[in-house]
């Protein structure tokens, strides 16, 4: 039995006349240990799905399995790093850890936590700026924070929405390493959704492509068997990657290229001449 | 940003004074831009005003005095219109124009006010120790102390008033915050409330002030409580709290999505969720309404103190007014700067407040 799975999973906004059906028979199995990563356009549902594997959402039809049991709730056990941070802005870096921490291990002694606290920042390599508040830092580092919060709680799950979109490509390079560096060490299963072939490519295990809204649904999975550690300069030369990384595109560019043919209307013009006054 | 602008105000006062310092040991090196803007302009508006209240106060004495001049002849004849100019011309007081005092008048009613508040503090004292003994045995003896009940001096008057003021804006804060907060919490109960909201909310001060009254009144019959105080500043708290129910409301109706998915995904109880994600998120937009409720219920506290007989500035106007003194205008003129200086420190007070404890919304994500 897969560890994550969605059966025929529909979700529609909205009710009657104005309802737009958001994701379509969406069908998705997730083994444990696994880094999967779902590829899509912007405004593609990536959101959506998210936040249906994660609980905020519940489905229209189709059911959300998480270890075999339907998804009702947000749980302790899926750690969710959102696309725009949202830390507490009222919170110091150290205080927004603490209360996921404080949550996620209601029975631990003070000085536990604090020490799971320093001990997170610290992953993430913030522990001068435990005391900052969000906006004191920078893009990289609140992503950094959020992305200790999630880790804090001991998720057996994290699911990435777009965790790394708002930032620049250096910085992105960086948090996709020290994001690997955590998985790999005690190897929790991984969603990240990202709108970056090649940031799917070099973390994941599988790529599936979610087809463009309205009635979005996943496309076929492409397997990367590129071994780990990958490491990022090389990865350019190997065969796997060029082979994988030409097939996604070119699928995702079909997709784009159907759509614009579905838009392509012929517009015919009447037949129109300018009246003569000579005659 | 707001914070840094009070601290660039401090430091331009603080740089002014300094170079005031500088300009008067006679070293001429000072920034002539900002003791302009700083401080010229706002003097010479100052001088300007009071030029033009001085020479429009002269304008009225002359019109009255005219008037006066005029009807004296009219009804007693020449001589009558003699004496009557040569009365107002000595500064008689029985025969002064009753009109808009001069700045001079109202600055020397404020030095009267400020001597007769000596006088009545140091009689004050005197009595505090005449009485000392007395009330000492008398407390033995399970009595009430004797308590000095000569007339309020104006500084007594601002210090009710004060108090008033912050029995009302606490009595609001206790009303309004708790009940925004669980309006705003619930679209049922918003939707619920909201007709009692808008009807109750543009209701004049003096209409409060009757109600309340109907109330405390048959409530407080058998107690020998001061029953004054307890309707004006019951009415004070009614009509400003409305701005703080308002804004709470708003404040936490208006959460932004992402914190309440976080409080989602950490799975804060219901009651966890209320106080670490949505109060913290809405308290800038609360002490705006915590801010428009004080400086409501000052405006509106002398209107009531005036209405209810209740002591403070508002009785201490309307006394003058109804006394009719030679010095009655202008010590209403000094009551009113006193409102006007009071009600705008207090503005600042709750600026101050406001931005110790709240973040800034915009700077954040």
């Amino acid at each position: 039995m897969a560890y994550l799975e969605l059966k025929n999973v529909y979700k529609t906004y909205g009710q009657g006349a104005d309802a737009t059906e958001v994701l379509t028979d969406i069908n998705l199995s997730i083994e444990e240990g696994e880094f999967v990563a779902i590829v899509g356009f912007t405004g593609s549902g990536k959101t959506t799905l998210v936040n249906l594997i994660n609980g905020l959402l519940q489905p229209t039809s189709g059911e959300v399995l998480f270890k075999g049991e339907p998804v009702k709730d947000t749980s302790h056990d899926r750690g969710v790093i959102f696309q725009n941070y949202s830390l507490l802005p009222w919170l110091t870096v150290g205080q927004n850890v603490h209360m996921a921490v404080r949550e996620a291990f209601p029975k631990a002694s003070k000085s536990e936590l604090q020490k799971r606290v320093r001990d997170f920042v610290d992953m993430v390599s913030l522990s001068p700026a435990i005391n900052k508040r969000p906006k004191e830092l920078s893009g990289g580092m609140r992503q950094r924070v959020a992305v200790a919060r999630a880790l804090a709680m001991n998720p057996e799950m994290i699911i990435m929405d777009e965790p790394l979109g708002a930032l620049d490509a250096l910085t992105r390079g960086n948090l996709q390493d020290e994001i690997l560096n955590i998985w790999s060490k005690d190897k929790r299963t991984a969603l990240l959704i990202t709108n970056d072939v090649d940031e799917g490519i070099y973390m994941a295990d599988r790529i599936i492509p979610l087809r463009p809204g309205p009635n979005a649904t996943l496309g076929p999975e492409f397997k990367i068997d590129i071994e780990r550690p990958r490491d990022k300069t090389a990865l350019n030369d190997n065969p796997v990657y060029k082979k994988t990384r030409n097939a996604i595109i070119e699928y995702l560019m079909d997709i784009g290229n159907e759509r614009k043919a579905v838009v392509q209307q012929e517009y015919v013009l009447p037949d129109l001449s300018p009246k003569s006054f000579v005659a | 940003m707001k914070q840094s602008l009070v601290l660039n105000k401090v430091s331009d006062l603080v740089g002014t004074k300094s170079i005031f310092g500088k300009f008067k040991i006679g070293s001429f090196k000072f920034d002539g831009n900002k003791i302009l803007r700083k401080f010229l302009i706002p003097a010479l508006s100052i001088l300007l005003f009071v030029g033009l209240w001085h020479t429009g106060s002269k304008a009225l004495f002359q019109m009255e005095a005219d008037y006066k001049i005029e009807k004296a002849l009219t009804d007693q004849g020449r001589e009558a219109a003699e004496a009557m100019q040569a009365c107002i011309a000595s500064g008689d007081v029985s025969c002064q124009p009753n009109t808009l005092p001069s700045p001079s008048q109202v600055w020397q009613s404020l030095q009267s006010l400020i001597a007769d508040h000596k006088v009545i503090s140091a009689d004050k004292k005197a009595f505090a120790e005449k009485t000392a003994g007395i009330n000492a045995k008398r407390e033995a003896e399970g009595k009430a102390p004797i308590t000095y009940t000569g007339r309020p001096s104006f500084v007594d008057q601002i210090f009710t008033s004060l108090k008033t003021v912050f029995a009302g804006f606490l009595l609001a804060l206790i009303i309004a915050v708790p009940i925004g907060i669980v309006i705003g919490l619930s679209p049922v109960l918003r939707s619920s409330f909201n007709w009692l909201i808008q009807i109750f909310k543009p209701v004049s001060p003096v209409v409060w002030l009757l109600l309340v009254f109907m109330i405390v009144k048959t409530m407080t019959k058998d107690s020998n409580s001061d029953s004054a105080f307890i309707i004006s500043f019951i009415s004070v708290g009614l009509c400003a709290m409305w701005a703080t129910l308002v804004n709470t409301a708003m404040g936490v109706s208006s959460v932004d999505k992402d914190y309440i998915n976080v409080a989602k995904v950490l799975k804060l109880r219901p009651l966890q969720k209320v106080f670490k994600v949505i109060l913290p998120s809405s308290l800038p937009l609360i002490f705006t309404g915590l801010r428009i409720t004080l400086s409501v219920a000052w405006m509106v506290l002398i209107a009531i103190e005036l209405l209810a007989q209740s002591p403070g500035l508002g009785s201490f106007v309307w006394e003058e007014f109804q006394n009719g003194a030679i010095d009655s205008n202008s010590k209403i003129i000094v009551a009113m700067f006193v409102i006007g200086i009071i009600g705008f420190l207090l503005d600042r007070l709750m600026l101050t407040i406001q931005n110790m404890v709240s973040f800034n919304k915009n700077d954040a994500i």
